[in-house]
C-alpha cells in the first residue's frame, strides 16, 4: 500500500495559495482603512477581524455550514452550493486567516511616518498612487509576514475545513484531514508521513520569514 | 497676494487652544512666521496646505479660493500646488534621489526641470543614492528640490534647518534665498531663530498664543538698539590649562577659539564641555565689509 497520497498535499497548497491571494487583495484596503480611519465603528471592525484568533474554528465552521446550506436563503439566492466544495473551503479559510494578513499590514501602515503620505499629497499625488508607489513598497517586510503567516496558517487549518468541507478526496480532503483520517484507521505510518511533511514545511516557511525580516539574509550575503 | 483668514480650535486634553491667523502675504516675498514652540505656526502652514481643515475662514491665493468655510469650498491638498518642506525631510525611502524628484513630476517627459534643480541645488553626486545614505543637510536639500519640481505658487518651509549644525544651516539658508530669488517665489518660512529670520525675511509675522502679535520688517524682532550694553556671548569650554598660578581656559564660540584667563577659584567649577557665558564691558565694534560677504551661485 502506498504510504502517502500526494492529492491531499497538493490540495492543501492549492487552498493555501488561493486563500493567500484572496486575502492579500481584501486585506490591503481593509488594513489601510483600519490604520487611518478615525470613525467610531473602527473598534467593532477590529474586533470582528481579530475574532478568529480566539474563536474555536468549529464555531466559525458551524455558522458557515448553516450559511452554505442549500436550504439557506443566501445560497438559494446566489444559486450556489458552497458546503463541501473547494470554493466553500476558500471562503472559510479567508475568514479564518484574516487577522494573520490584516494585522501585520495594518501595523506596517501605522508605523510609517504620516509625513510620507503628506509629502506625496503635496506633490499632487492621489491616495491610490500614494498607496501603490509609496506606502506598499515601504512596508514590504509587513506584507511578506502577512503572506507567509496566512499561507502557513491555512496549511495548518483543521476545524473549519472539517466542518464545512468534510473529507472528499480531491475536493476538500486536505493534509490535516488526511492525518486525522489515517489515525482513525489506525494507519500511524501514513499519519506520521503527512505530519512530518507538514512540520517540515511549516518550519521552513516561518524560518524563511525570520531570516528575511530579521535582515539575517542581507548580513549573510554581505559578509 | 495671498489672503489668509483662518480659525481653528484645538482640544488637547482639558486645554482648549484657539488659533486665529489673519494676514496678507505679498507675492514674490519671503515671509517668516516667528514664535515659540506650540503657538500654532505649523498648524497655520498645514491649514494653508490643506492637510488640516480650518473650522472657518477664507483662504485665497491670486484670486483662486482654496478654502471658504461659508461656501463650503475646500480644495484638496493635491490641487493646491504648494511646495512643502517639512521639519523632517520625508523623502521616500524606497526611491533614489532622482526617483524622489521624478515622482513629483506630473508629466514624466518634463525632466529638464529636474536637471535644472539638480544643478542649482548641487545634487549631481547624490542622484542615484537612496535617502538613508544621505546626511541631514543633504536630505533637506533633496526635499527642497522635490518641493520645487511642480513650480509651486507658494513654497512653505516648516523649520527645515532646525536639526542641522550651524555651518550646514547657513549653507541651506543661502540655497533657499538663491532659489527664492531665481524663481521669484512666494515663500513662507516658519522659524524661531532670530538670526535666521533676520537673514532670510522680507517680512515677519510674530505669533503669540495663536494670534498675530506683530507684522512688519524683520527689525520688529528686536527692541530698539541700545549702545553701551555689556557684550555677551555663549560658548563651550574645550581646554583648561594651568601655568604656575595662572589658568587659561579655551572657549569655543562658533568656529573661533578664545582664550580666557581665570583665577584658581573660578576654574574649580569648570569642566571640559561646560557651556559658559563670556561678558565684556567694553564693546566698541567696528564694521568692515567682507570680500565674500554675499553668497554666489
Amino acid at each position: 500500500m502506498q504510504l502517502l497520497e500526494w492529492q491531499p498535499i497538493i490540495l492543501t497548497f492549492k487552498l493555501a495559495s488561493v486563500t493567500t491571494v484572496v486575502l492579500l487583495v481584501i486585506s490591503i484596503p481593509l488594513a489601510y482603512w483600519l490604520a487611518y480611519s478615525r470613525t467610531r465603528f473602527k473598534p467593532i471592525i477590529e474586533t470582528l477581524v481579530s475574532m478568529p484568533l480566539v474563536l474555536p474554528p468549529t464555531v466559525l465552521g458551524f455558522y458557515l455550514l448553516l450559511m452554505f446550506s442549500p436550504n439557506n436563503n443566501i445560497s438559494q439566492w446566489l444559486g450556489l452550493n458552497l458546503a463541501f466544495s473547494f470554493t466553500g473551503l476558500v471562503i472559510g479559510s479567508v475568514l479564518y486567516s484574516l487577522p494573520f494578513m490584516v494585522h501585520p499590514i495594518q501595523s506596517g501602515f501605522s508605523h510609517l511616518p504620516a509625513s510620507l503620505t503628506e509629502a506625496s499629497f503635496m506633490l499632487g499625488k492621489s491616495k491610490t498612487t500614494t498607496l501603490f508607489k509609496i506606502l506598499l513598497p515601504n512596508i514590504k517586510p509587513a506584507l511578506l509576514t502577512g503572506i507567509v503567516l496566512s499561507f502557513a496558517h491555512t496549511i495548518g487549518e483543521f476545524g473549519v475545513v472539517l466542518m464545512i468541507g468534510g473529507n472528499i478526496p480531491g475536493q476538500t480532503k486536505v493534509a490535516s484531514i488526511a492525518i486525522y483520517d489515517e489515525v482513525e484507521s489506525l494507519n500511524y505510518a501514513a499519519a506520521h508521513a503527512y505530519s512530518f511533511l507538514l512540520f517540515g514545511i511549516s518550519f521552513i516557511t516561518l524560518f524563511g520569514v525570520y531570516l528575511i525580516n530579521g535582515g539575517y539574509m542581507k548580513r549573510m550575503f554581505n559578509d | 497676494m495671498i489672503k489668509i483668514d483662518l480659525h481653528k480650535k484645538f482640544n488637547e486634553g482639558n486645554i482648549g487652544f484657539e488659533l486665529h491667523f489673519e494676514a496678507n502675504l505679498l507675492t514674490g516675498k519671503l515671509t517668516t512666521l516667528y514664535g515659540n514652540s506650540g503657538v500654532g505656526k505649523t498648524s497655520v502652514l498645514r491649514m494653508i496646505a490643506g492637510l488640516l481643515t480650518p473650522d472657518q475662514g477664507h483662504l485665497q491665493i491670486n484670486e483662486i479660493v482654496w478654502f471658504n468655510g461659508k461656501q463650503k469650498i475646500n480644495v484638496k491638498p493635491q490641487n493646491r500646488n504648494v511646495g512643502f518642506v517639512f521639519q523632517e525631510p520625508a523623502l521616500f525611502p524606497n526611491l533614489t534621489v532622482k526617483e524622489n524628484l521624478m515622482y513629483a513630476l506630473d508629466d514624466k517627459t518634463q525632466n529638464a526641470r529636474i536637471s535644472e534643480l539638480v544643478e542649482l541645488i548641487e545634487l549631481g553626486d547624490l542622484i542615484n543614492q537612496k535617502p538613508n545614505t544621505l546626511s541631514g543637510g543633504q536630505k533637506q536639500r533633496v526635499a527642497l528640490a522635490r518641493a520645487l519640481v511642480r513650480k509651486p505658487s507658494l513654497l512653505m518651509l516648516d523649520e527645515p534647518f532646525s536639526s542641522l549644525d550651524q555651518a550646514m544651516k547657513s549653507k541651506l539658508q543661502d540655497y533657499v534665498l538663491a532659489i527664492h530669488k531665481e524663481y521669484s517665489l512666494t515663500t513662507l518660512l516658519v522659524s524661531h531663530d532670530k538670526g535666521e529670520v533676520f537673514k532670510m525675511s522680507d517680512e515677519v509675522i510674530i505669533i503669540e498664543n495663536g494670534k498675530i502679535d506683530k507684522q512688519g520688517n524683520p527689525s520688529i524682532l528686536f527692541d530698539s538698539p541700545k549702545q553701551d550694553i555689556p557684550f555677551q556671548v555663549t560658548g563651550e569650554v574645550i581646554q583648561i590649562q594651568k601655568k604656575n598660578t595662572k589658568h587659561t581656559i579655551s572657549v569655543l564660540i562658533g568656529n573661533t577659539l578664545i582664550n580666557v584667563e581665570a583665577q584658581e577659584q573660578e576654574v574649580l567649577e569648570l569642566t571640559i564641555g561646560c557651556k559658559v557665558l563670556l561678558t565684556s564691558n567694553k564693546f566698541n565694534p567696528e564694521i568692515q565689509i567682507l570680500k565674500n560677504g554675499s553668497p554666489k551661485f
